[in-house]
């Protein structure tokens, strides 16, 4: 758990007027007030990954909600595949497993 | 926490070698140990600053520190863990898609995920609700006997369940109609209620049996007489015969588990358990005066291996 300020030493390139902007605009939720934001490491990676996604990938700032809703999107069913998969791995018998990867894969 | 070499030196981050030579040069000048004899001070400022000329002069290691992949002690840094293993972890969910208008993917709804699997189309009209699943915790007795009992679900509201006589650990109760609401229309999902039973601190538990250890003083042992016994249902009185001893088993007869679903009930399996108790001088005598009296090979069965 950390402060912008900390968030801003930690994360190189990125100033308080942007990290303050994405989180007006959602694309970062710390916790807590605004002035007195509270940022987990989630937070702080989701701050490297969008300056790497401009100064790297050169997204583009109206660009970032349509590439960080794919993401979210993306990470979203990822989760849910996971989770499926731990499903079936406790419930399924090994034969089921075995029946199900045959109809997946051929 | 060891300083940034830039501000060690009092150079800009962009400082051109000959700047960060010139700088170091300086400062070494100032703070050599050689010229300042016994100055601790200086010494430390010294090392410093030949250390930050060290990192900085070196164009390699330079770029490897501005780039964050060492630190100002030269020693490897860990890359941060990149968003994705975040994301991935259960709550990553923390950034789920806010975009689609409600629904989103939390909770536990895996049925839309298992139709779009399984190529089955989105189905509309009547639909069951979820069944929902809880679990709820039973005295021994209240399983043994019956009883209702009050689950309170995460919304806050509560559900009286009746525990049926009988009921054990990993039983399931299910409510109809008590789970997630139907879809336009369709039936409201069941309530599924695990059972957790707990231990009891004197009976235990064999199917339609109940097993219990009970203690009887030398006296009730050797003589005999009337006890009372606690059961599930109550205290009830037995006939202990003379002679009985650690081990003898009774069975009181329909004093176990209630009947129920078409079970029979069940017996109460008392072992008994034969106490001294506290030194008694009246016993202590008599023992004394009377040899034969008690005496055997106790471990008459006992060869050692």
């Amino acid at each position: 758990m950390m402060t912008l300020e900390e968030v801003l030493r930690q994360v190189a390139g990125v100033g308080e007027a942007e990290v303050s902007r994405w989180v007006a605009l959602r694309f970062v939720r710390p916790e807590g007030e605004a002035g007195a934001w509270v940022f987990g490491e989630m937070d702080v990676a989701r701050v490297r990954l969008i300056v790497e996604l401009r100064d790297v990938m050169e997204v583009t700032e109206p660009a970032l909600p349509a590439v960080l809703g794919l993401l979210d999107q993306l990470y979203d069913l990822r989760r849910r595949m996971r989770r499926v998969n731990e499903a079936m791995e406790a419930v399924l018998t090994a034969e089921m497993r075995a029946a199900l990867a045959r109809h997946i894969l051929g | 926490m060891a300083e940034d070499p830039y501000s060690v030196l009092g150079v800009a981050r962009t400082a051109t070698a000959e700047e960060i030579r010139a700088a170091y040069r300086k400062l070494a000048k100032q703070h050599h140990p050689d010229l300042n004899p016994g100055n601790k001070a200086a010494e430390e400022r010294f090392k410093k600053v030949s250390a930050a000329n060290e990192l900085l002069s070196d164009a390699e290691k330079r770029r490897q520190y501005d780039a964050g992949e060492i630190d100002e002690t030269g020693a490897v840094k860990a890359p941060p863990p990149g968003y994705r293993e975040y994301a991935e972890a259960p709550h990553g969910a923390r950034y789920a898609y806010e975009g689609g208008g409600g629904g989103g993917f939390g909770g536990e709804n895996f049925e839309d995920l298992f139709g779009s699997m399984f190529g089955e189309r989105a189905r509309s009209g009547p639909a069951a609700g979820r069944d929902a699943h809880y679990s709820l915790h039973a005295g021994f007795l209240e399983a043994v006997n019956g009883a209702t009992k009050r689950l309170t679900l995460p919304d806050g509201l509560t559900l009286d369940v009746k525990i049926p006589a009988g009921t054990a650990t990993g039983d399931v109760l299910r409510l109809r109609g008590r789970g997630g609401p139907g879809r336009q229309g369709g039936p409201a999902g069941d309530a599924l209620i695990e059972i957790v039973v707990a231990e009891h601190a004197f009976f235990t538990r064999d199917g339609q049996n109940i097993g219990l250890v009970l203690p009887v003083s030398v006296r009730e042992a050797v003589l005999g007489g009337k006890i009372s016994v606690p059961t599930p249902s109550g205290v009830v009185a037995m006939s202990v015969k003379a002679g009985a001893d650690t081990g003898t088993k009774m069975r009181l007869k329909g004093r176990g588990v209630p009947a129920h679903g078409g079970k029979a009930a069940g017996d109460l399996i008392v072992t008994l358990a034969v106490h001294v108790g506290e030194p008694q001088a009246a016993l202590e005598a008599f023992l004394r005066e009377n040899e034969g009296a008690g005496a055997f090979d106790a471990r008459a069965g006992m060869v050692a291996p």
